[in-house]
């Protein structure tokens, strides 16, 4: 859980009155929470810890950690991409009022 | 170093390592707070490039690791009461309880599902109106805006059949607790990376100076961790206590602020047991009182639990820092990660489960090759 993955901004939403965003982890692709990086734009990439993005980072560290973490077989791991009949896309995510 | 390209470069690595020789006058004993640290220091070797002097004591940041065997127990007792549908991260389920684990319950049909983030769990509330759905809601600063949310949204929606199981830790109280105890060896703190991107390092100054300890917020690529260790012994060696940023391309002095307002609204900062450890004081958070509709210990009936330790497992031991993995006499036979008597040996952040799976067998330079 601490590893946390570097993900690019595809594509920024808003889900109601929710700032979400696409991010791509290497090929794989999630909906991700931006209600903590509100001034994030598309092309930057962000650290993103269990469906959220925490803090932003620089391209050619993202690339790198990405490469690292798919080298070592942890990239679906620390994605969460477990089998489990249960998974469900994430929700809207409403801005802190 | 601002960009990863070399990070894990072998060369480098040694380059690094052979400084941090030369800087090396006399023992030194380190910790690195965060289980990811360990993970990765395991899983590199990094511990086999240092000087014999320089001594990496595996600190308390592995969130399943410290988790109460009360709280897990308290989860086992609401995931097999009828109508509740009980999520968690997939690590926490074969943490063993007092005489079982989530999975156990599940198998003998708890409905128990692993999530990827707590937003998940709030979106099955939403679609099973009739089910109660419970968060197992655990972790270090980096995990609690995502669970912070979660309660938030709930309510936000006025969700009645949402609650979470809350036992959040925190770092800074932990480092001062390690500081404050009598056994205590360490002498500088390879703080942890991601809970400082949230959190900033605003906490750490009065931590250094009131405990002449030297920290650096360290990441956890292999360069990034030498680098760490390089920067704490070369003010150990220098005398000095001071808070040192090496993981700045993520981390800033004030963190996540937008993060941080939320979790100051949806907790409250509370005494919290540490498995292993005991009770350090107000190094947790519990739900503030403006979402405590949305606590599952008070909403399901679960303090009458009984909890039983296992006799052999030294796992609370290995948290403190006071023995390595391998001097418990269960580690690596009675005790493997198929067959965990502790929490350490179950997370893949846990010490144990990092010396079991990685040993002293991995060669740096098999691992850390050149891009």
């Amino acid at each position: 859980m601490c590893l946390a993955v570097p993900g690019r901004i595809s594509e920024i939403f808003d889900d109601g009155p929710v700032r979400m965003a696409r991010l791509d982890f290497g090929g794989i692709t999630k909906n991700v929470c931006l209600a903590y990086l509100p001034d994030a734009v598309v092309g930057q990439y962000a650290i993103v810890h269990v469906g959220f993005a925490i803090s932003l980072i620089d391209e050619t560290s993202a690339q790198e950690t990405l490469r690292h973490f798919r080298e070592l077989g942890i990239l679906e791991e620390e994605l969460g991409e477990v089998a489990d009949e249960a998974y469900a896309p994430p929700p809207p995510c409403p801005l802190p009022s | 170093m601002k960009y990863l390209t070399e990070f894990r470069d072998g060369e480098i690595a040694q380059r690094m390592a052979a400084e941090i020789r030369q800087l090396t006058t006399r023992p030194w004993a380190i910790m690195e707070v965060c289980g990811g640290q360990t993970h990765s220091i395991m899983r590199n070797g990094i511990d086999q490039l240092l000087p014999p002097e320089v001594e990496l004591i595996h600190g308390p940041g592995c969130p399943v690791c410290v988790t109460p065997l009360e709280v897990i127990d308290k989860a086992l007792a609401i995931a097999a009461m009828p109508g509740v549908i009980f999520c968690s991260f997939g690590d926490m389920l074969r943490v063993p309880g007092s005489d079982r684990d989530l999975f156990r319950v599940k198998s003998e049909g708890g409905d128990v599902r692993i999530v990827y983030s707590p937003l998940d769990a709030v979106a099955l509330a939403r679609q099973n109106p009739d089910r109660q759905v419970v968060f197992f809601g655990i972790g270090f600063e980096t995990t609690a805006p995502a669970n912070a949310m979660a309660v938030h949204v709930a309510k936000t929606e006025g969700l009645r059949n949402f609650s979470m199981l809350v036992s959040h830790v925190l770092v800074p109280p932990a480092i001062d607790a390690i500081m404050r105890s009598p056994t205590n060896r360490v002498q500088a703190f390879l703080a942890a990376g991601h809970v400082c991107s949230v959190m900033g390092f605003w906490q750490y100054p009065t931590l250094a100076s009131t405990h002449h300890v030297p920290i650096v917020i360290t990441g956890f690529e292999p360069l990034d961790v030498l680098e760490g260790i390089r920067r704490t012994i070369a003010q150990l060696e220098r005398g000095e206590h001071a808070v040192e940023n090496a993981y700045a391309r993520v981390v800033t002095f004030d963190g996540n602020r937008t993060a941080q307002e939320l979790l100051e609204q949806v907790f409250t900062v509370s005494d919290r047991s540490w498995r292993g450890i005991g009770v350090i004081p107000a190094s947790g958070w519990r739900l503030s009182d403006a979402y405590r509709d949305y606590d599952a210990e008070h909403r399901f009936a679960v303090s009458d639990i009984r909890t039983q330790e296992s006799t052999v497992c030294r796992s609370g031991e290995v948290l403190q820092g006071t023995i390595k993995p391998t001097a418990c006499s269960a580690f690596g036979e009675r005790c493997t990660p198929r067959t965990p008597l502790g929490a350490t040996m179950v997370s893949s952040e846990g010490a144990c489960a990092a010396y079991f799976n990685y040993g002293h067998t991995v060669q740096l330079q098999r691992v850390v090759s050149r891009p």
